[in-house]
């Protein structure tokens, strides 16, 4: 289980745009770096980062090398309802992590 | 409606295309890179094939950066954000790292608005475009130059 | 003349030491100061867990730990000399809470350590008094001339500190951060670590970790940076 930091506010107005900032553990081996003894390190990084809002996708983005160890991500999205906010990483060698969070809107 | 992110595995075809590019290199001893044509590429597989109009979207990154493993990034495009005018994806691709692309978001009316933040790797002073798909089919691009005192990806 | 030299020394005290903190760029000391965006933040929040998993909640608390990072290295009765953060946990946690012990550098000692550290952000570096003698070992390490490149840490974090090396900017090299994320690491890394790389960089014979020379050393690095307040998790390029 890769260590998680999510700011997600836990309230919010109906129609508030609101932003999350998500930060997850993962070295990110871009598959150039060569190791101590000289030889490539094999690629290893999160591919696909998805928001599901009360399990509709809200968010979605695709990782390529270029993004830096620790993956760090914000983005925004419209409060329409109180419900469950799920965010799942996944990416090579079958990686996969889910956190959830609740938001009531009022 | 096709999305214009690529689906699950984006990194297979566009390491294709960079691997075809740099076969003129590929006898040399420096790692692979990108090259300005394959991140030309890269940003046609993005829109279909057309051209991309500057203006209409905001890349911020500090134009001179100390070091290039970790360089915070923020793209954001003025909109609505309504179901007739929205943005639905926003896409940032470099000219010298070893691949051009760096991610790829994908939004609706659901987001409230455009704007996305990441942290970047630069292996060198290079060139960044960004590029907005919006929903009345058009795209927009802008670009800055970034000046990288110590590379991200080269050195071990 | 009296007066001319009590002025020049107010002025030498009033400067006082600066922390790398204030030579970073605005982006990297905004990423610092974000408790979200740190990914030092990452390894507290392992530290936070293995804390409780770890045994040493059987004696401590998180708010018990305040100000402990503050005033380390410490003396130590049993050894009569300096021991620092990383060993006192690993100590700890072999003795006292009875788990198989941990080499230097492994992550679950790193993310203990910045846990424990953390605790103590804000508060000001107040050396003991009691190592004074190890001060001044530390000190003699520290001025002198070491490896192929023949060069004492004193020669670029005193005299050449806010100059450049290969267009970085050389900070005094005050420890407050410690453990830091380096951005060339990509990780979350030690004192000692980058102490090695340091020595590595200027072609010397390593200190090894946790060694009287080592310990000595890092008591004066912690003596200079009085005053100056605890940062980790830092963030450093």
């Amino acid at each position: 289980m890769a260590q998680v930091l999510l700011r997600v506010p836990s309230l919010a107005r109906r129609g508030e745009v609101i932003e999350i900032r998500t930060l997850i553990q993962h070295p990110m081996e871009t598959g150039f770096r060569p190791g101590a003894d000289g030889t490539v390190q094999p690629r290893d990084i999160i591919r696909r980062f998805t928001c599901l809002y009360d399990n509709r996708p809200v968010f979605e983005a695709a990782l390529h090398p270029a993004v830096a160890a620790n993956p760090y991500l914000t983005f925004t999205i419209r409060a329409d309802q109180s419900g469950v906010l799920a965010f799942t990483w996944e990416g090579d060698n079958g990686f996969r992590q889910t956190e959830t969070r609740a938001i009531t809107v009022t | 409606m096709s999305s214009p992110i690529s689906p699950r595995s984006p990194i297979e075809l566009p390491r294709r295309a960079a691997l075809g590019g740099l076969l003129a290199v590929a006898l040399l001893p420096a790692p692979a890179r990108a090259t300005p044509d394959g991140m030309a590429a890269a940003i046609a597989r993005f829109t279909g094939g057309a051209t991309p109009e500057p203006g209409g979207i905001t890349l911020d990154i500090p134009p001179l950066v100390e070091n290039g493993n970790a360089v915070p990034v923020t793209l954001a495009v003025e909109s609505p954000m309504t179901e007739a005018d929205h943005v639905r994806a926003i896409a940032l691709f470099n000219e010298r790292n070893p691949l051009p692309q760096v991610l790829e978001a994908r939004l609706g009316p659901w987001s409230g608005a455009a704007r996305i933040g990441a942290r970047i790797r630069l292996a060198t002073s290079q060139r960044l475009v960004a590029v907005a798909a919006l929903s009345n089919g058009r795209f927009v691009m802008t670009e800055q130059q970034v000046v990288v005192t110590l590379a991200a990806c080269i050195e071990g | 003349m009296r007066r001319r030299v009590a002025a020049l020394a107010l002025l030498l005290m009033a400067a006082g030491p600066r922390s790398g903190f204030e030579t970073m760029t605005p982006e990297l000391q905004a990423i610092q100061r974000d408790d979200v965006a740190n990914p030092g933040m990452l390894s507290v929040a392992e530290g936070e867990g293995l804390f409780a998993r770890e045994g040493c909640t059987q004696c401590h608390t998180p708010a018990s730990m305040q100000g402990v990072a503050a005033r380390y290295p410490a003396f130590d009765e049993r050894r009569g000399g300096p021991i620092d953060l990383a060993g006192r946990i690993a100590e700890c946690r072999e003795q006292r809470a009875g788990r198989p012990p941990l080499p230097r550098d492994t992550r679950p000692l790193l993310a203990l350590e910045a846990f424990v550290a953390h605790q103590s952000r804000g508060l000001p570096i107040t050396p003991d008094p009691r190592l004074a003698d190890a001060r001044a070992e530390g000190e003699r390490q520290f001025r002198l001339r070491r490896g192929q490149l023949n060069l004492s840490c004193a020669q670029c974090h005193d005299d050449h500190a806010g100059g450049k090396l290969a267009g970085a900017t050389i900070p005094e090299g005050h420890p407050n951060g410690y453990p830091l994320y380096r951005l060339e690491w990509q990780s979350l890394g030690s004192l000692q670590r980058r102490l090695r790389g340091c020595f590595t960089g200027v072609r010397a014979e390593l200190l090894a970790p946790g060694s009287v020379e080592a310990l000595a050393l890092e008591a004066y690095l912690f003596g200079r940076a009085a005053g100056l307040p605890i940062e980790t998790p830092a963030v450093r390029p």
